[in-house]
């Protein structure tokens, strides 16, 4: 009998350390998945960050690489070009790519870096217990935030959206959003990462899927509340879908081509 | 066959002696007086097909550098003063993960944004662990651009073989200089040695990190990482000593400050002086017990340092574990924020110290 569905043969089958209802377990498993698919377990390299997110080692049965917080697309840019027939995947918090990193994302994605950032966007530093990241919401409340972010006498700024600042770069040739709140979402996001996966292979430049994770923890909400905030707070200011995509014209058979004109 | 000399600025013949080393991947940002490097190292390695990159900041070029580093491929970053403090985090890192790789810091004048002449006030933070935690790592200090070749080619073989960067401490006149270089021949990238440890070689995954978070786990690695530094120390301590034997005073000194202070043992030795020069050429790990040595025989010292005295610190704590310690003598002369001394000045220094 053929296995349609199982545990995906590069993540390891061992219980995570992260919280119930935490979306970076199911976020590492989609990209499992998509490695076991096109069959590149044995060529890819993770860059884990720091955040909750660095315990790579543990969870991923292929290698990886560890690098300072903020750093990874830096030490993505290092490895990638030293193994250039390998899968890169850049895996990155919130905190890490868009505050303390925000200079390594820029660059590496316009100097169109054949990498793919996988940013997990759960707006909130997890792992140091809740602090105000620069997706974090107007009015969410964090502990260095305690009455809400605040753009205007507090003088927090605004929440940023990484794949529409990334779009302007011309370096940049893949930028999708999906969340995994809902089975539809996860099932449209493991899609995302699979074309900027099959991209990246094809040598074809910067690639970035962000996805919108809970963090029941950091919320101070049962998994469950997470996802309903998600749902009626985030996905109505994070727009889920392909924010860019230059690839789909040029990699498109002729015929779907002469189809579309 | 050795190669015939050529006439070549430092900071080219640090970068052809890196490339010819088999240096695969650089990362650079500009700053004076180490430019003439990174642009070598665009024209060169690019036309050899090698990775080059400028990256956007000191920040992201060693952080590139530990990429390349993890998947064991050679690699290398040069900067002056004020980027390699940007570089310290990305040090400390390389040293936590155990990886090679080699950094070149043409050092110029500081604190802050401070001038653009050389200057060796970096020398606590190259030798010290400029970076946070527990670590050392190699430092050579290059004399000449015929020095700065040879180190620099050496390094990128140091720093495989302990696992860990090794770092050429010149200055902006080692760089800028133009001197008679014989460069080192070409290695054939065939025979650089395996690194069983690094990323993107397939057979099992391979983790490169520097996080343990249980202490005691943490607390072995560093130990055993501080025993192969017990190794480095005895098996890769160098120096120079000119004149020691006959010497009543004996300079100290390294890089720029060594010619200077080799000037004045020659200036010295016409006005019928004798003087000697101790040159560490490794300042991690430092020429120590040699130093002690000397101390126990009755040599008096004379640091001499392009800084308000750093390196000083060293020849102190190395003559203190000698037998005659409590007698051992080391004074200092330094100058600083760019100003080279003169022969003169260091000569007239050391009659001073000697009543003469
Ligand atoms: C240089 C440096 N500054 C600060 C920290 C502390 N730190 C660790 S993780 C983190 C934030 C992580 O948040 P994010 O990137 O959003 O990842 P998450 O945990 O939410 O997945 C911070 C500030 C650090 N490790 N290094
Ligand atoms: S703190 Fe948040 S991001 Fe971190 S493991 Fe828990 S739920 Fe996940
Ligand atoms: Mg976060």
């Amino acid at each position: 009998m053929e296995l349609t569905y199982g545990h995906p043969k590069s993540l390891k089958p061992i219980q995570t350390k992260y919280c119930p209802g935490c979306g970076h377990g199911v976020i590492h498993r989609l990209v499992c998945e998509v490695i076991d698919e096109l069959g590149v377990q044995e060529r890819s390299v993770i860059m884990n960050p720091v955040g909750c997110s660095i315990w790579a080692d543990l969870y991923f049965d292929f290698d990886s690489v560890q690098v300072p917080h903020g750093r990874t697309p830096a030490g993505a840019t290092g490895v990638k070009r030293c193994l250039p027939d390998h899968l890169v995947v850049c895996y990155q918090g919130d905190g890490d790519l868009a505050a303390i990193g925000t200079a390594e994302i820029i660059h590496a994605a316009n100097r169109g870096e054949h990498f793919t950032g996988i940013f997990v966007n759960n707006a909130i530093y997890g792992m140091t217990g809740g602090q105000m990241a620069p997706t974090t919401l107007i009015g969410q409340k964090a502990t260095t935030a305690p009455y809400g972010r605040d753009p205007g006498e507090a003088g927090m700024g605004y929440p940023i959206r990484v794949c529409e600042l990334l779009a302007t770069l011309e370096g940049t040739r893949y930028l999708a959003r999906g969340a995994v709140n809902t089975a539809a979402n996860t099932r449209k996001t493991k899609q995302y990462i699979k074309k900027a996966f099959e991209m990246q292979l094809r040598g074809e430049g910067f690639g970035l899927v962000e996805i919108l994770s809970p963090c029941p923890t950091n919320w101070a909400m049962k998994p469950g509340e997470a996802v309903e905030w998600l749902e009626e707070n985030m996905i109505s200011f994070y727009k889920l879908g392909e924010v860019k995509n230059t690839i789909d014209a040029a990699s498109a058979s002729p015929a779907t081509k002469e189809a579309t004109r | 066959m050795a190669e015939e000399k050529k006439l070549m600025k430092g900071n080219e013949a640090i970068g052809e002696a890196a490339i010819r080393a088999g240096c695969r991947a650089y990362f650079g940002y500009p700053i004076t007086p180490q430019n003439e490097l990174t642009a070598y190292m665009a024209k060169n390695m690019l036309d050899k097909k090698r990775v080059f990159i400028q990256a956007e900041s000191e920040v992201a070029a060693i952080n590139m550098v530990y990429g390349a580093a993890a998947t064991g491929t050679r690699t290398m970053t040069s900067s002056s003063s004020p980027g390699m403090s940007l570089k310290q985090e990305g040090i400390s890192y390389l040293c936590g993960a155990d990886l090679p790789a080699v950094l070149v810091n043409v050092a110029r004048s500081g604190p802050g944004l401070g001038g653009i002449s050389p200057g060796q006030g970096d020398y606590f933070q190259a030798t010290r662990g400029g970076g946070h935690g527990d670590y050392y790592h190699m430092v050579f200090a290059p004399k000449s651009v015929q020095e700065a070749a040879d180190l620099t080619y050496e390094a990128f073989d140091l720093a495989d073989k302990w696992r860990m960067p090794a770092m050429i401490l010149a200055d902006g006149l080692i760089g800028q200089m133009m001197e008679g270089v014989v460069l080192p021949e070409e290695r054939d990238l065939a025979s650089l040695p395996e690194k069983p440890w690094a990323a993107g070689q397939g057979g099992g995954p391979r983790h490169v990190s520097s996080c343990i978070l249980v202490p005691e786990e943490l607390e072995a690695a560093v130990r055993v990482r501080f025993a192969r530094y017990e190794e480095v120390r005895k098996a890769e301590t160098r120096f120079e000593e000119v004149n020691i034997e006959k010497a009543e005073l004996v300079f100290v000194a390294y890089g720029t400050s060594s010619r200077v202070a080799l000037g004045a043992v020659e200036l010295a030795k016409k006005a019928g002086m004798e003087l000697g020069l101790f040159r560490p050429i490794s300042l991690w790990p430092f020429p120590s017990a040699r130093l002690a040595e000397l101390a126990a025989k009755g040599k008096r010292f004379l640091a001499v340092e392009m800084s308000m005295g750093q390196m000083v610190e060293d020849v102190r704590l190395s003559v203190a574990s000698s037998a005659g310690a409590g007698k051992a003598d080391v004074q200092f002369y330094g100058r600083c924020g760019g100003v080279i001394p003169s022969e003169e000045e260091v000569l007239a220094e050391a009659r001073r110290i000697l009543g003469k």
